[in-house]
């Protein structure tokens, strides 16, 4: 039985794309058969922040019209075999897709793979109704910060509206120093707004910066983001695996100038 | 910096978190602006028969008391300042 995920959040710029690149390639490393869909057509990005930009031939635009077949489209990952990428079209615009032509396409990929993994583009228009329409399960992303978790409550409403019948959050680019002085919420204050199963926390690392400048996504490697996403991939798989306590993690520096910010 | 914090009550933490709650009651309920305003005048009118009221300063605001989770009733907060309590 093969599992459609849409990675959304309604505000842009909160990190779906380096969640889906990163969720992707924990569960192809894991094994499991997966493809990436880059659905933001006219603003493609998983491709770069894959570092797979330079393999593009086809796109999913040229798949819907019919200008190839799906599988001249999909372009296999550098690292796992098991993981491929269906890259979006930079030339075309939303209206190019329609809903019912996305739950075609991925019907024909629920074939030959496990995960269908959507990175849904930003807002709540057609591009997010395209995104949303042949999935099953959401992964809803959001940073601890007011205008990120008042979009995903309402990406929560809508998607709730549609039946999902999963829908996990994804709490984004903590800062736990922040946390530490009440000058951030915490975890447990989103979720008790968005009252929604958390699946992962991922801190603030700059390490993200470093996987996206080299198009490598950083799932699995020692840093503190690596760690993170890597739990949420076996957490998508249903094993329980319980939250990493990176108060104890945080860096010397933010301990000894933590010192100084105690009220 | 150091020193505002010093006075300040309360943590922008707890500011952030107060207003979210305010602020995603009403998108929640789907609340026009116009439907308040419209809840507003009427209000005002009818208070207005008992008492002197300052309409212009008036407030009202969806909210829960109970907060926590989605799905349970929400209530309508008006405060109303009172200029003259016999008319």
């Amino acid at each position: 039985m093969s599992e459609v995920i849409v990675v959304t959040s309604g505000k842009g710029g909160v990190g779906k794309t380096t969640t889906s690149a990163n969720v992707g390639t924990g569960l192809a490393a894991m094994g499991r058969k997966v493809v990436l869909i880059d659905t933001d057509i006219g603003l493609r990005n998983l491709d770069v922040v894959m570092g797979l930009e330079n393999r593009i031939v086809y796109n999913l635009v040229d798949v819907i019209e019919g200008k190839c077949r799906v599988k001249q489209a999909l372009i296999k990952d550098k690292r796992h075999p098991s993981l491929y990428l269906m890259p979006s079209a930079q030339t075309k615009d939303k209206s190019a897709v329609s809903p019912q032509q996305m739950v075609k396409m991925i019907q024909q990929l629920k074939e030959q793979f496990d995960y269908i993994i959507l990175d849904c583009p930003a807002g709540i228009e057609q591009g997010f109704q395209n995104a949303i329409a042949g999935a099953d399960r959401a992964l809803v992303v959001t940073t601890p910060e007011v205008s990120a978790i008042r979009d995903a409550d309402r990406i929560i409403g809508l998607l709730e509206a549609k039946e999902f019948k999963k829908i996990d959050l994804i709490i984004n680019r903590l800062r736990y120093d922040m946390v530490k002085r009440g000058e951030m919420m915490t975890a447990s204050d989103v979720v008790d707004i968005l009252a929604i199963p958390l699946i992962g926390i991922v801190p603030d690392d700059e390490n993200v910066v470093i996987a996206t400048n080299q198009g490598e996504p950083l799932v699995g490697n020692g840093t503190m983001a690596g760690r993170a996403y890597q739990n949420i991939c076996e957490r998508v798989l249903g094993k329980e695996i319980p939250f990493i306590d990176f108060e104890k993690t945080i860096s010397f520096w933010t301990r000894v100038t933590g010192i100084f910010h105690k009220n | 910096m150091e020193f505002a914090r010093i006075f300040r009550k309360k943590s922008s933490r707890e500011i952030a978190k107060d207003r979210l709650k305010i602020l995603l009651i009403s998108d929640r309920v789907n609340c026009s602006p116009e439907m308040m305003e419209m809840i507003k005048t009427d209000i005002a009118k009818v208070i207005s028969k008992y008492m002197k009221i300052d309409a212009q300063s008036m407030e009202i605001q969806i909210t829960k008391t109970g907060i926590k989770g989605r799905g349970k009733t929400p209530s309508l907060y008006a405060s109303i300042p009172i200029l003259d309590l016999n008319k």
